[in-house]
């Protein structure tokens, strides 16, 4: 299994190691339900080193970019972050991502750590057959570390180590700055509903800030948080997770991706994918709830009037609503919030409702 | 660090207590340890009073927030009680494995069975190789 810099210091916390996408890391250091309830209420921070990072440079960045991505860029500002996903010809998901503007020609991808080289090579395929040729792809995943601080103290413990003012810095938007001294990036962004950053800088230096992080944030409440409670609060924002809700056998209109999908624009899969929206979409993927005891889980099956209809994508107790909920797959007939919908759990058909999405949604501060 | 296991009980290779309380009866829970590796533990399903189960055959169902594991009955025998409590306050397991978060009350069909089972220190000895 592959570490990230921080590994050892996972397991000095006593974190709980697991093998995720072939990545030695840490599921959760106490408990998932604490670790959550840590970043809704205080502020958690992970280590995301695993995650991949992509650096596309030069006068055709935009272009390759605006044909690999389902998402149209044209109006995407400098320092402004889009989320996106990657289709194949047939507009099944590659990924899902997103995109940093630093300027005209310099962007950067942020990619899902499993699918980080598949991206790249797709990617780089793209720009061979485009014959785009004044423009550099780099896998810059190595050098740079990667850590979320979120929650709605965030800020305020992140402000401490930055030199620049996080004030006026906007929703999904980025800045160049210095943390702890070091160049990093640091965007207002995340995967957990939360207000929070995510920073970038050098691997080697990420530790340091890791470290500095947690005693300065110590007095805040501040605390290191797990993959186990990263999923919750995600599936809780109604955030969907690659490889668990979509991939490539998913299009961006089946799952809550029709958004980041321009069919007004050429992109790989866009014939594909108005092909798709001309005929009949036959499954939509729609959040539920569980009305009667159990939970559901990744790969149960859902039932409707006895007959198989679909499958649970995402599933658990969520510690900040204390129900259980979960995303599924549904024909589009049973897809509007209120539809009476049926899990099994084991030997059990167990009652469930579509409900509308996120589940949770934080209250807006000011 | 897990609490001491009770020397009054028995104990399975799947960490299942099971506590003779005379009278062809067994009530058991999971153990300490097991709590302590499932954690955060939000769910639990009991079996249907009056259900037969065969030794090591599933009886019950604990879920933390990640993970489903299934329990396993300890002895042969009929369900005779089980611990709604556990319904509501799933985190009495957590709270209090060996007492408060018992779960089910079997009727033995062979009390015999529980010479099947560990002792108390053949148990803990278990647990500490596992670490290994």
């Amino acid at each position: 299994m592959k570490k990230t810099p921080l590994y050892e210091h996972h397991l000095a916390l006593g974190g709980k190691i697991i093998d995720f996408g072939g990545w030695a890391m840490p599921v959760q250091y106490t408990n998932v339900i604490e670790e959550h309830q840590t970043t809704r209420m205080k502020a958690g921070l992970f280590d995301i080193c695993h995650m991949g990072e992509i650096e596309i440079k030069g006068p055709q960045a935009f272009d390759l970019l605006q044909w690999v991505l389902s998402r149209n860029i044209v109006e995407q500002a400098v320092g402004q972050i889009k989320l996106s996903v990657i289709t194949n010809e047939h507009g099944g998901i590659i990924d899902d991502l997103t995109v940093y503007k630093f300027n005209r020609d310099h962007y950067m991808m942020v990619t899902n750590a499993g699918t980080k080289d598949k991206d790249l090579s797709w990617v780089a395929k793209q720009k061979e057959i485009k014959g785009f040729s004044d423009v550099q792809i780099t896998d810059i995943s190595d050098q740079t570390g990667k850590l979320d601080i979120q929650g709605p103290l965030s800020q305020m413990i992140l402000q401490h180590i930055t030199v620049d003012d996080l004030v006026p810095l906007r929703y999904y938007h980025t800045m160049n700055t210095r943390v702890m001294n070091f160049p990093a990036i640091v965007s207002r962004s995340g995967y957990t509903g939360e207000d929070g950053f995510e920073i970038y800088a050098n691997s080697e230096k990420i530790a340091c800030i890791w470290n500095t992080l947690l005693e300065i944030g110590a007095d805040f409440g501040l605390k290191p948080v797990g993959l186990g409670a990263r999923d919750t609060l995600r599936l809780e924002a109604g955030m969907m997770l690659y490889g668990n809700d979509m991939d490539e056998t998913i299009t961006p209109l089946d799952v809550v991706y029709g958004w980041v999908t321009d069919l007004e624009k050429d992109f790989v899969g866009s014939t594909a994918l108005r092909k798709l929206k001309e005929g009949s979409l036959r499954r939509k993927l729609v959040g539920f709830e569980m009305e009667e005891r159990g939970i559901a889980r990744h790969g149960y099956k859902v039932f409707k009037e006895g007959r198989e209809i679909g499958e649970v994508t995402s599933g658990t107790f969520t510690p900040t609503l204390q129900k259980a909920v979960g995303l599924a797959f549904v024909p589009i007939s049973y897809s509007e919030p209120g539809t009476e919908i049926f899990v099994q759990i084991r030997n059990h058909h167990a009652r469930a409702r579509v409900v509308g999405l996120p589940f949770y949604k934080r209250k807006k501060q000011q | 660090m897990s609490k001491p296991n009770p020397t009054d009980r028995r104990y399975t290779k799947e960490h299942e207590w099971a506590k003779d309380n005379g009278g062809g009866t067994v009530t058991m829970g999971i153990t300490d340890h097991a709590q302590e590796l499932l954690t955060d533990i939000v769910f639990v399903e009991l079996p249907a009073m009056g259900k037969k189960i065969t030794q090591m055959e599933q009886l019950a169902v604990v879920e933390s927030v990640k993970s489903v594991s299934d329990v396993y009955a300890p002895v042969s025998g009929e369900v005779i009680e089980v611990n709604k409590v556990l319904e509501d306050h799933p985190e009495l397991v957590n709270q209090d494995a060996f007492g408060e978060g018992w779960m089910v009350k079997l009727r033995m069909d062979n009390p015999a069975e529980l010479d099947n089972l560990m002792d108390a220190a053949g148990y803990t000895e278990m647990i500490k190789e596992e670490k290994h």
